[in-house]
């Protein structure tokens, strides 16, 4: 490259505007973006499984396969916000714990299941604050930080509700998180999820704030010479995601009617993998909510329907984990494959080299 | 410069199309695998209704050592019960909530028995209503659910014997005096803080100079068992001996006691399986420890299952059943089928034994 520019000094930088206006705009750039390629991939699966396994083109197949994503989906969404940074937030799963934890104790304790309800929200939002501070104010990585904190709350569950565990929720309440919209068979919670999606789809794609985040993730001293609050962007991020993760900690102990300290241990990697596999870079700046809602259903939808064909767990795993690796090294082996033929296409251009 | 444009830009939409490929290379792969399932299932199930029951167990997880030999006995007891399929599927993580999605697949898949090992007694409840409500009989083992959710729960033995068995164990191993530990599994497992529970009624009853100085949790993962038995002797210099009334706890135990000063030093017992124990019962670490025959438990659910299913049985209290070679057995309170007495293992008959 730097060859090519030190031999062509003279340059005529109009032609290179006009050929700018080649790349795809408008409905075909939407239809054949990453985005919509994840969601084709969706429905070929959901078709192909609808057609091949027995029993899934049912309605109540979507209670249960909603049902079970809806966890990963809340978190998925404030996290792909964090990972477009260039960040991470690893203690997701361990706030919903502690959320869970703080639940089963306070309503053991007899106090309202509204008042329980907010406090559990707020916990989660002083631990998101925790890890923004330590991250944005203080600039430790966030990687270490969350990791720290990944310990911290799931141990700070632990003393709070110890080795018990509470069930004796409202039974309306427990009931109204299974509950499904009349016949089309979706959880009622779905609304929330929407909602949810919806806000932080609209945050980050329509939004200064949003459209900085893509900026803060390129280049984090560009961002700040170009007028982003780096730090108070950062902060608030991490608000959000303990946030919604204690949201999705109040959803897991009333799906389940059961609040206990081991309550969704391990779903930051599956939040991680279906975020990833929906085309966020984890090196920041790129990724779109749409993509990560294709990925965490197409990882939901094959969990589920090996499941249903009572494929071991084990080979589930394998799958999702393969499926990972190829989403995340595939385009950047063939990139270099690309890079590597472009460079010899280049080198044979240009005879006139001394 | 500007000629170089065109060619970069043509490489990014191959890019695009070939990392499509990859990803449908990967869903190909997969696809192999679910049809693979497929059509084992298909050829098990019949109709689901009439003489063709299905049965499904559904372990607090897989790849368990003690959970295999439950399923083994599971196995032949509905083979030779008259299942017409029999299916094991469960989680890998023995966690509260990661048995709720396979309880759903059998609700949909409307198998007519489900024998289900619970990890919390509440987090299965709402899904098993849901799979009575479609027709199922819930068969509990091993670890009950709340009993408002299951029909019959097939237990071992009484909790309290085979707590006493464990203390009556340690108390000769130790001499009568001196401070204990207990390595258990989850915090939240039914059985284990049922038989800590006797144990610590017993102990403050019957043996006023042994002191229960901790209890720690191994999660039924090795290493993480392997790592608190450690602990324990570093933070308990005075440690007589260690309770692990789990297999996989007593088995982490035993290989750290073999290879370190403490061996034949700080008893440990408890319940393990004679295969997994052979090793540390034949050079000394451990002298005695305690079990039933775990496949007889999977045997008797498979029976009890059946019974159910034909409607010979509704649970209650008298009800009797034939549990195949076993013989008969009744449903106690609560629904509760005793399988048998505990045994105790030690160097001379250990070797009678294979499981």
């Amino acid at each position: 490259m730097s060859d090519a520019m030190t031999t062509a000094p003279a340059f005529d930088t109009t032609k290179t505007l006009t050929e700018e206006a080649t790349g795809r705009t408008g409905l075909a750039r939407i239809l054949l973006g990453r985005d919509a390629i994840m969601i084709y991939l969706v429905l070929a699966f959901i078709l192909y499984a609808s057609l091949t396994i027995p029993r899934f083109a049912t309605p109540v197949t979507v209670g249960f396969l909603l049902l079970d994503v809806v966890p990963v989906l809340l978190i998925a969404m404030p996290m792909t916000l964090v990972i477009i940074t260039g960040e991470i937030d690893l203690s997701v799963a361990s706030i919903a714990g502690l959320t869970s934890a703080l639940m089963g104790v306070l309503w053991a304790d007899g106090l309202d299941i509204a008042l329980v309800l907010i406090i559990g929200l707020l916990a989660g939002m002083l631990a998101g604050a925790f890890n923004g501070f330590l991250v944005a104010v203080v600039g430790l990585p966030s990687l270490a930080v969350t990791i720290g904190t990944l310990a911290l709350f799931r141990g700070l569950a632990l003393v709070v509700i110890g080795d018990n565990a509470v069930a004796n929720f409202p039974p309306g309440l427990t009931t109204f998180f299974t509950s499904k919209l009349g016949a089309t068979g979706i959880p009622t919670v779905m609304i929330g999820v929407v909602v949810v999606a919806l806000f932080f789809g609209v945050l980050l794609h329509f939004t200064p704030f949003g459209r900085g985040l893509y900026a803060l993730g390129f280049s984090k001293e560009a961002a700040r010479f170009v007028g982003i609050k780096v730090a108070r962007s950062k902060f608030w991020l991490y608000v959000g995601t303990g946030t919604i993760s204690a949201l999705a900690g109040i959803f897991w102990t009333l799906r389940y009617s059961s609040a206990r300290s081991d309550n969704a241990s391990g779903l930051e990697l599956t939040v991680i993998a279906a975020v990833l596999l929906g085309g966020v870079s984890i090196f920041g700046g790129k990724g779109s909510i749409p993509g990560v809602l294709a990925g965490v259903m197409l990882i939901g939808t094959i969990n589920f329907s090996l499941r249903l064909t009572r494929v071991s767990d084990v080979i589930l795993i394998i799958v999702t984990g393969t499926l990972l690796i190829v989403s995340v090294v595939g385009p950047s082996i063939f990139g270099a494959i690309q890079q590597w033929r472009h460079d010899r296409r280049v080198r044979k251009a240009l005879p006139t080299l001394p | 410069m500007q000629s170089l444009r065109p060619l970069a830009r043509r490489g990014k939409a191959t890019r695009r199309v070939t990392s499509v490929a990859a990803i449908a290379a990967a869903l190909a792969l997969l696809a192999a695998c679910s049809s693979g399932g497929d059509s084992d299932e298909t050829s098990g199930s019949g109709g689901g209704g009439g003489e063709d029951l299905t049965i499904t167990f559904i372990p607090k997880q897989l790849n368990n050592p003690y959970t295999d030999v439950v399923l083994g006995g599971g196995e032949e007891g509905a083979t030779a019960a008259g299942f017409a399929d029999t299916q094991v599927v469960g989680p890998l993580e023995a966690s509260a909530s990661s048995q709720v999605s396979f309880i759903n697949a059998e609700t949909q898949a409307g198998t007519n028995v489900i024998v289900i090992a619970a990890n919390d007694p509440d987090a299965v409840g709402p899904a098993l209503e849901e799979a009575r409500t479609a027709g199922a009989k819930i068969v509990a083992f091993d670890s009950d659910t709340n009993p408002k959710y299951r029909d019959v729960f097939i237990s071992q033995v009484v909790a309290k014997e085979v707590a006493l068995i464990q203390t009556k164990l340690i108390s000769e191993q130790i001499g009568g005096a001196g401070e204990i530990a207990i390595l258990s599994a989850t915090a939240n497992a039914t059985n284990q803080n049922e038989w800590i529970k006797f144990m610590e009624e017993d102990l403050a009853a019957n043996y006023p100079d042994i002191t229960l100085v901790a209890k720690v949790y191994g999660d039924d993962d090795d290493t993480k068992s392997f790592q608190e038995a450690q602990g324990l002797l570093q933070a308990y210099p005075n440690l007589k001996g260690i309770i692990s009334p789990t297999t996989v706890g007593i088995a982490a135990a035993g290989r750290y006691l073999s290879t370190s000063e403490y061996k034949g030093k700080v008893a440990l017992t408890g319940l393990g399986l004679p295969n997994e124990m052979r090793p540390f019962v034949k050079d000394g670490t451990v002298t005695a420890f305690a079990l039933w025959d775990p496949a007889q438990l999977g045997y008797v659910a498979a029976f009890a299952g059946k019974a159910l299913a034909d409607g010979t049985i509704t649970g209650a209290e008298g009800d009797t059943f034939e549990a195949g070679d076993l013989g008969e057995r009744t449903v106690g309170p609560d629904g509760i089928v005793i399988v048998g007495p505990p045994t105790v293992f030690t160097a001379d008959n250990i070797d009678e034994y294979d499981f």
